[in-house]
């Protein structure tokens, strides 16, 4: 099936079987291999990605049916430099092998670009749905609230 | 890639996306935010020629709150019903009991008709179908038909629906405002699957005396279920720390939940017992 959606600011097409996932397209189509995959079937959320924003399992979801939708994945997040919530993950040592990176920094980022205010609570919350097996958690946390000034300042909503 | 081959197809009008699936023999299934059905095809549970995405039917999308209840349209997506403040006065239970299912991500795409559809018995939306004693409104080759929760689950992952036909509406009826009620579960870990939960909510007589006590348990049976017989224990009486542990023992008894890798079925049983009663607790303060 031929399909059409922007990708990272790119508009893309290309031809699928319609049982691509969405994070298969994006890795072995477009060669944007930032966007991992762990369980293949909706529980660790290392391949979060925004679709229209929203922070979604790439894996979960269809290539198909992002037709004509904007997807941004890890590699659209920043250009040259690191972003504040990336340079906050790296203050705060909040990876180790980095696996799970990429899911963790689009589920955040959509976070606080909706609710650049979110409590700690509200933030443990929404990451209890990436799973790190490094032992992250805390670190994490700690940067994701760290990086909520840079939020606030850019008037995102 | 784990998903079997299938084909694919985005009807504009509900009766075009019954006549696909009717087309198949039963090898059609509905997609629309697919996550249950993505992880179904992943583990090659579902093996479906056809999916049939709901994408286009927009109409399917809204939440109509009138007189005679809250109407859910079968593609309400989670995050639609957290967003809308509407329903912390509509459908207070169902507000709370929403906030448990899944986690972050899935909460932006899975939906109403989805998970009622998917039938777990241990997912939050089917028990509060059960609990409130809604209405699913569905579409066919036969046309459209009305059916009550408690004849719409059959068994577990099992509804009656047939396959030609869509669950296009959940009808959960009008929310006094003086209805007192609680939702529990309880899970080792926020959004996942719960070992189990309980669902109530009760009005009061001008002699605050319970009426219409209705208790639904999740994860403990082979579908969604009323405990009647703890319901029972608490129509008539004032709401006391007896009468909840009697509801409490009552709802113990009643059920027998199957054991599996996360939980024996007596720790279950356990489970909703307290549950039962911390939740009338709740509903009482």
């Amino acid at each position: 099936m031929q399909i059409e959606f922007n990708l990272n600011g790119q508009a893309v097409s290309a031809d699928v079987e319609p049982r691509t996932t969405l994070a298969d397209c994006i890795r072995n189509d477009f060669g944007q291999t930032g966007t991992h995959l762990a369980c293949e079937h909706g529980v660790c959320g290392a391949c979060t990605v925004l679709v229209n924003g929203e922070a979604v399992r790439s894996c979960l979801l269809l290539a198909v049916q992002v037709q004509n939708d904007k997807v941004v994945t890890i590699e659209g997040l920043s250009g040259d430099e690191l972003t504040p919530l990336q340079a906050a993950f790296r203050k705060h040592h909040a990876l180790q092998c980095g696996f799970c990176t990429p899911g963790f920094i689009t589920t955040a980022h959509a976070l606080l670009s909706h609710e650049p205010d979110a409590d700690e609570d509200r933030i443990r919350d929404v990451l209890s749905g990436n799973l790190c097996r490094c032992s992250g958690y805390v670190p994490i946390v700690e940067a994701v609230l760290e990086a909520r000034s840079s939020y606030r300042d850019s008037g995102s909503k | 890639m784990k998903p079997p081959i299938f084909e694919y197809a985005l009807p504009s009008t509900v009766a075009e996306a019954v006549s696909l699936l009717a087309s198949r023999n039963g090898n059609a299934k509905v997609i629309s935010g697919g996550q249950s059905l993505m992880p179904m095809l992943a583990f090659r549970l579902a093996t479906p020629e056809l999916l049939v995405d709901l994408k286009h039917l927009k109409d399917l999308g809204a939440i109509r709150i009138g007189e005679d209840g809250v109407r859910l349209g079968a593609r309400v997506r989670w995050c639609d019903i957290e967003g809308d403040a509407r329903l912390a006065v509509s459908h207070p239970l169902l507000a709370e009991a929403i906030k448990h299912v899944a986690h972050y991500q899935i909460r932006n795409r899975g939906t109403v008709g989805g998970s009622v559809a998917h039938a777990d018995p241990s997912a939050e939306m089917p028990g509060i179908a059960m609990t409130c004693d809604a209405q699913m409104k569905i579409v066919g080759s036969a046309g459209t038909r009305i059916e009550a929760a408690a004849d719409f689950f059959t068994g577990p992952l099992q509804t009656s629906l047939e396959p030609d036909e869509i669950l296009t509406e959940v009808h959960l009826p009008a929310w006094p405002a003086a209805r007192r009620w609680a939702f529990l579960e309880f899970a080792r870990r926020k959004g996942d699957f719960a070992m189990a939960g309980v669902a109530l909510y009760y009005d009061l007589d001008s002699g605050n005396r319970i009426t219409d006590a209705h208790i639904g348990a999740i994860g403990v049976a082979d579908r969604p279920i009323r405990l009647t017989e703890a319901e029972a224990v608490l129509n008539g009486n004032q709401m006391s720390d007896k009468l909840i542990a009697a509801a409490s023992a009552k709802a113990r008894q009643s059920i027998d939940p199957p054991s599996d890798i996360h939980a024996p079925g007596a720790y279950r049983a356990a489970l909703v017992a307290t549950l039962l009663g911390r939740g009338l607790k709740k509903s009482a303060a």
